[in-house]
C-alpha cells in the first residue's frame, strides 16, 4: 500500500526493506539520489558484478553462483540436522519443572540449606557467585576488562585513531527536552544503580545489574550533554584507575581467603546478621568492585563505538 | 511423543531459537546480521539454562522469613551460569563489532564475500 508513495525508497521503511534485502549503506543520505543498480555499480557492492570485472581471480560467474547454491543447500541441511539431533535429545530430557530432576542434586541442596549460614547472604545466588564461586566471578570481571581493552586497541590504535570525530560529525545536537529529562532522570538512575549494588546480597540484583544501570545513566548523560561535559569527571584515566583498583582489590580480597579461609580454616571476617546491610563478609565490597568494572566497561563500549575513544 | 514436546515447550523453543540463530549466522552475508544471529543463539542457551533450573510452584532463591528448606526455592545454580553466559556474550559481541568497524573502515563494505574478494585481490 505504502509502496505506491512516490518517494517510498527514501522513507524509513523503504530503507529498512532495502537493508533487509542485503544492501549496504542505505541509512546514509545520498547527496544526489541514484537508481539502485547505479548505486551498486558505483559502490562496487554487488560482488557478482565485481567478479565479472576481475576475471583473473580464477572463478567464473557461473562457478561462483553454483558454489553459492551448494553452500546454501548444505547450510540448510546442516541446520536441519543439528536442530533434529537436539530435538531428539529433548525427547529424553526429564519433564519441565519437576522437583525430582537430576539437576536438583546435592549441590543445590547444600547451597540452599547451608548458604545463608556459611556466607551470610540472604540472596542465595549472590552468596553462590561471590563466595563459593568467587574466582569464577573474578574471571568474568576480567573477561569484561579484557574485552574493553581489546575494543580500545582495535578502534583507537588502528586506523580508527584518525577518525576520532568531533561532536558535530557524529550528528549530536543540543536538545532541550532531552537535557531537561536527563537533568531529572540521570541522578536518579545513578542512585538506583548504587542501591542495586549495595543491596546485592539482600535482594535481587548485584554488581552486574547495578553496574549496567550506572553505565546506562552515564550513556544517557553523554547523549544529552555531549562528551565535553562528561569528560569533566570521566576520562580515559578515570576508566583505567577505577577498573584497575577494582580488579586489584578483588584479586587481593580473594587471594587473602586462599591463606585463611580455605581448607576449613576460619576466614576471620565476621559474617554479621543476615539481612543487615553490613553483613555477609566480603560479598558487599566484592559487589562494589564488580559494579565499578561493569559500569566503566558499559560506558567505554558506548564511547568507543560512537567517538572512537573514551 | 508430541505430548512430551508440549510439556517441554521451553526447551523446544530454545532449540528452535538456536536453529534460527545458526541459520542467520551462516546464510547472511552482512556481518552485522551474522552477529545478530550469534546473539540469538546466546539467547537460546540462556533460555535452556533458565528452563532447567525452574521448579514448579517454588520461589526465587532469596531467603524469605528465614526458611532454608530445599523445597521452598528453585535451583540457584543455573541462574549463576546464565550470568556468566551474559557477560561472555556482551564481551564477544563488542569485540566482533569492533572488528567489523575495522573491516568497514578498510573495505567500505559489510558484505563478507566482497571483503574476501578484495583481500584475495590484494594478496595477488
Amino acid at each position: 500500500m505504502s509502496k505506491i508513495k512516490k518517494d517510498y525508497e527514501h522513507t524509513f521503511f523503504g530503507k529498512l526493506e532495502r537493508w533487509i534485502a542485503g544492501e549496504n549503506d542505505v541509512f546514509y543520505e545520498d547527496p544526489e539520489p541514484m537508481a539502485l543498480e547505479e548505486r551498486e555499480k558505483k559502490a562496487g557492492h554487488n560482488y557478482l558484478a565485481y567478479l565479472e570485472q576481475i576475471p583473473d581471480v580464477g572463478y567464473s560467474y557461473e562457478k561462483a553462483k553454483a558454489y553459492h547454491y551448494i553452500y546454501r543447500i548444505l547450510t540448510v541441511l546442516m541446520g536441519v540436522f543439528i536442530v533434529g539431533t537436539l530435538l531428539y535429545v529433548v525427547y529424553f530430557l526429564p519433564p519441565f519443572g519437576d522437583a525430582d530432576n537430576p539437576v536438583n542434586n546435592e549441590v543445590s541442596r547444600r547451597y540452599i540449606e547451608k548458604g545463608m549460614e556459611e556466607t551470610g547472604a540472604v540472596n542465595i545466588v549472590a552468596g553462590m557467585i561471590l563466595d563459593y564461586r568467587a574466582f569464577d566471578t573474578f574471571g568474568e570481571s576480567n573477561v569484561l576488562f579484557i574485552a574493553a581493552s581489546a575494543v580500545l586497541l582495535l578502534l583507537k590504535a588502528g586506523d580508527g585513531a584518525k577518525t576520532a570525530k568531533s561532536q558535530k560529525e557524529i550528528g549530536m545536537k543540543e536538545d532541550v527536552i532531552l537535557q531537561r529529562v536527563t537533568f531529572i532522570l540521570s541522578p536518579m538512575l545513578f542512585l538506583f544503580g548504587i542501591y542495586v549494588i549495595l543491596n546485592g546480597h539482600l535482594s535481587p540484583g548485584g554488581g552486574f545489574s547495578g553496574g549496567a544501570i550506572i553505565g546506562g545513566s552515564l550513556i544517557l548523560f553523554r547523549n544529552s550533554y555531549g562528551y565535553e561535559a562528561i569528560e569533566q569527571f570521566f576520562t580515559e584515566k578515570t576508566f583505567q584507575n577505577c577498573t584497575l583498583i577494582a580488579l586489584g582489590f578483588y584479586c587481593l580480597a580473594k587471594s587473602y581467603s586462599f591463606f585463611t579461609g580455605a581448607n576449613h580454616l576460619n576466614s576471620h571476617i565476621p559474617l554479621g546478621t543476615p539481612g543487615d546491610i553490613f553483613s555477609a563478609g566480603l560479598i558487599l565490597p566484592l559487589n562494589i568492585a564488580v559494579g565499578i568494572v561493569v559500569a566503566c566497561t558499559m560506558y567505554s563500549f558506548y564511547a568507543l563505538f560512537s567517538k572512537g575513544g573514551i | 511423543m508430541l505430548e512430551h514436546f508440549l510439556e517441554n515447550g521451553e526447551v523446544v523453543t530454545s532449540v528452535i531459537l538456536f536453529g534460527i540463530g545458526l541459520a542467520a549466522l551462516l546464510l547472511h552475508k552482512n556481518l552485522i546480521k551474522k552477529i545478530i544471529g550469534l546473539n540469538i543463539m546466546d539467547t537460546a542457551a540462556y533460555l535452556f539454562l533458565a528452563a532447567q533450573g525452574y521448579i514448579e510452584g517454588r520461589g526465587a532463591p532469596i531467603v524469605t522469613d528465614g526458611v532454608t528448606r530445599m523445597d521452598a526455592y528453585i535451583n540457584p545454580i543455573p541462574s549463576g551460569l546464565v550470568l556468566t553466559g551474559i557477560v561472555v556474550s556482551v564481551s564477544v559481541t563488542a569485540l566482533m563489532l569492533a572488528l567489523t568497524v575495522c573491516l568497514y573502515q578498510k573495505y567500505h563494505s559489510l558484505n563478507m564475500d566482497y571483503i574476501i574478494m578484495k583481500m584475495r585481490k590484494e594478496e595477488e
